[in-house]
């Protein structure tokens, strides 16, 4: 319990640390602090529609995305390619959605939302493979496959999938039964409750299953999780992984289907990046990363909105999300130097 | 256009695509040696890019080199301290520190040129001809017929390498990279030793950043080192965690992006975006072709305790 509250204050330690370094910028560059800080939230919170429609719709991504990421680190694997599994979810939603005329919703969605989760995760194959057989590290092969995907998008659009007249740099739009149900009077789409229910399935799963504590005691102590013979170290980093890209998936068949109704190049802001701040301020915790996503999905959304009122650039946003996962990583050395406990994230050895 | 012709073109457009990867790469592999793997390496040459170009307009070519790498020392800094000085993982810390150089690039870049940008325009540094190779057939141009920044890629290099493993400094930084608790045994400054490898790390990439913009492009754009800081270090593992072997590795990337120049000109109907792949699908086969042949340092990505 003691631990907990520590780790939730310096989680909200970290987050003002964030404002803070951002307001000190704004005013040192000659903004107004103030006015930009209140366009921020106006823009994030300010009415019904910009929360449901701005900053939860932008929450679904993280939160999926941010999920995933924590599934993997659990077991020691850090899956920075998420941007890349977002893009092949995305790719294959597209693909299913604008074959899905004609078909009832309860078959386009499952049918969409599979192909999210099966190109997402299909994305993942040769990473584990690279690193199961042949030791490459999944932090550089995931990366590096972010670009294929990119390049993918693009061959995409411009090719097999650009829409009809074969003017536009995207695919034509899905079909109206592929599109996730709207919140009446909203634009918050379906997705968000799958996220909710992703996060209190991996809660579960993390908490109460055999397979979440083998998970956590490979994440842990690799070595002694394989030395107690207990642990099938291989077969669980693969599964964490797989999985960790099937929820990047996810994520990116649902932008589809609830928010841009066609392919794009660029759909992504780096949801796959800002995802790992996600995660981390959220120390892992499935519930917590509902949390901490709708504050990133706020950040991105007012940083948004501070453009416009106030001039000042949305990217000062990838700052403020910068400051808050260095400052959680130094409050948590900070709070390690007295105690001899383990640090809450921490890479794994690499498996032989 | 003939072929020889063609193929002159394709190497002196892969020497130019490898320059500003051998640099960050070289320098990675000086932080890696050391013990440490630095993510940030793709926000310090951001910053070197923006530096080189600030620089530029500022007081020419060589002032915007000078800025491109103390920002990028800047930036080797910052994750010198969150990695090393706190002891943070050090793989979410270059995210971190990458994440944010995007982010105030992107902020500085507006607050200094305006919303779009406009009017940024840096000559680019010509190719400097070595008197008498630069006509060679086939590799003249690739070689030594190359602006001034690759020259001095040529030279970092294997200078690098010899310091490395040739001095006694490079001995130790090698040690600190390999077992901390023997290096510290031994006398050497475990934690010093990773900051300074760091910072030098953080120069190279600063310098490749703005060898971008002063050799290539010609102008400063939001995230416009797209990645390339990554590729390095895939490359640190391809060069097997060796200066020389990754300036080879840099040729190797550099000569699968220029193969699309040839494609074009031989007019054969494949879509660009393939050629855009290839130069990573390369990459990551190489790398299953190299990584468990040659060991990493063994301290890599490790914290002190």
């Amino acid at each position: 319990m003691r631990s907990d509250l520590r780790a939730a204050g310096t989680a909200v330690g970290a987050l003002l640390a964030g404002l803070v370094v951002l307001a000190l910028g704004l005013a040192a560059s000659g903004y107004d602090a103030g006015n930009a800080l209140a366009a921020l939230v106006t823009g994030a919170f300010g009415s019904w529609s910009a929360f449901t429609g701005g900053t939860l719709v932008r929450a679904v991504p993280l939160i999926l995305i941010g999920l995933g990421f924590a599934l993997a680190l659990r077991g020691g694997a850090l899956n920075i390619g998420a941007e890349g599994q977002f893009y092949l979810g995305a790719i294959a939603a597209t693909w299913v959605g604008v074959h899905a005329a004609g078909w009832p919703g309860w078959i386009a969605l499952p049918a969409l939302a599979a192909a999210g989760l099966l190109a997402g995760a299909l994305w993942m194959v040769v990473p584990v493979v690279l690193r199961l057989r042949f030791g490459v590290l999944e932090v550089i092969s995931t990366l590096l496959l972010n670009f294929v995907a990119d390049a993918l998008v693009s061959l995409m659009v411009l090719g097999p999938m650009q829409e009809p007249t074969g003017i536009y740099p995207q695919s034509a739009p899905i079909a109206a039964s592929a599109r996730l149900p709207l919140l009446p009077g909203t634009r918050l789409h379906g997705g968000f409750v799958v996220a909710l229910l992703s996060a209190a399935g991996l809660s579960w799963v993390f908490a109460r299953t055999w397979w979440g504590f083998r998970l956590l005691a490979l994440g842990t102590g690799p070595r002694a999780a394989e030395v107690s013979g207990r642990v099938p170290a291989k077969r669980l980093l693969a599964t964490a992984l797989f999985g960790s890209a099937a929820l990047a998936g996810l994520a990116g068949a649902f932008e589809v289907s609830g928010v841009s109704y066609a392919l794009y190049q660029n759909l992504s802001p780096g949801y796959g990046f800002t995802a790992i701040g996600v995660a981390l301020l959220a120390r892992l915790r499935p519930s917590a990363i509902i949390v901490t996503g709708i504050i990133f999905g706020a950040l991105e959304v007012g940083a948004g909105a501070m453009q416009r009122d106030a001039g000042i650039p949305a990217v000062a946003a990838y700052v403020v999300e910068a400051v808050i996962i260095l400052a959680l990583l130094l409050g948590d050395a900070a709070s390690r130097r007295g105690s001899s406990q383990k640090p809450v994230v921490e890479a794994a050895e690499v498996l032989p | 256009m003939d072929a020889l012709a063609v193929t002159s073109d394709v190497l002196a457009a892969a020497v130019g695509i490898a320059t500003p990867l051998a640099l960050a790469a070289t320098g990675e592999t000086v932080a890696e040696r050391s013990g440490v793997v630095n993510l940030g390496v793709e926000g310090a040459m951001l910053f070197g890019a923006l530096g080189g170009a600030i620089g530029a307009t500022l007081g020419g070519p060589a002032t915007g080199l000078a800025l491109g790498v103390a920002a990028g020392i800047l930036v080797a800094a910052l994750f010198a301290a969150v990695a090393i000085g706190a002891g943070a993982d050090q793989i979410i810390t270059g995210t971190a520190v990458t994440l944010a150089s995007v982010g105030l690039t992107g902020t500085i870049y507006r607050q200094y040129y305006g919303p779009g940008g406009v009017g940024l325009s840096i000559p680019t540094l010509s190719p400097l001809p070595i008197p008498g190779l630069a006509g060679l057939p086939l590799i003249g141009g690739a070689l030594f017929n190359q602006p001034v920044t690759t020259y001095l890629m040529a030279l970092a290099t294997p200078l690098t390498w010899w310091l490395l493993f040739r001095t006694r400094a490079g001995l130790g930084l090698r040690a600190a990279g390999e077992d901390a608790v023997a290096a510290r045994a031994a006398g050497i400054p475990v934690r010093l030793t990773r900051m300074v490898a760091v910072l030098v790390g953080g120069a190279f990439a600063g310098a490749a950043g703005a060898t971008l913009v002063l050799s290539q492009v010609g102008t400063f754009t939001e995230r416009m080192t797209a990645g390339r800081g990554f590729v390095a270090i895939a490359i640190v593992v391809l060069g097997r965690w060796n200066p020389v072997g990754a300036v080879l590795a840099a040729l190797l990337f550099g000569l699968a992006t220029a193969m699309q120049f040839a494609f074009q000109a031989a007019g054969l109907k494949v879509p660009y975006q393939l050629f855009l792949m290839l130069p990573y699908l390369l990459t990551l086969l190489a790398l299953a072709g190299v990584v468990g042949r040659v060991k990493a340092p063994g301290e890599l990505g490790k914290n002190e305790d």
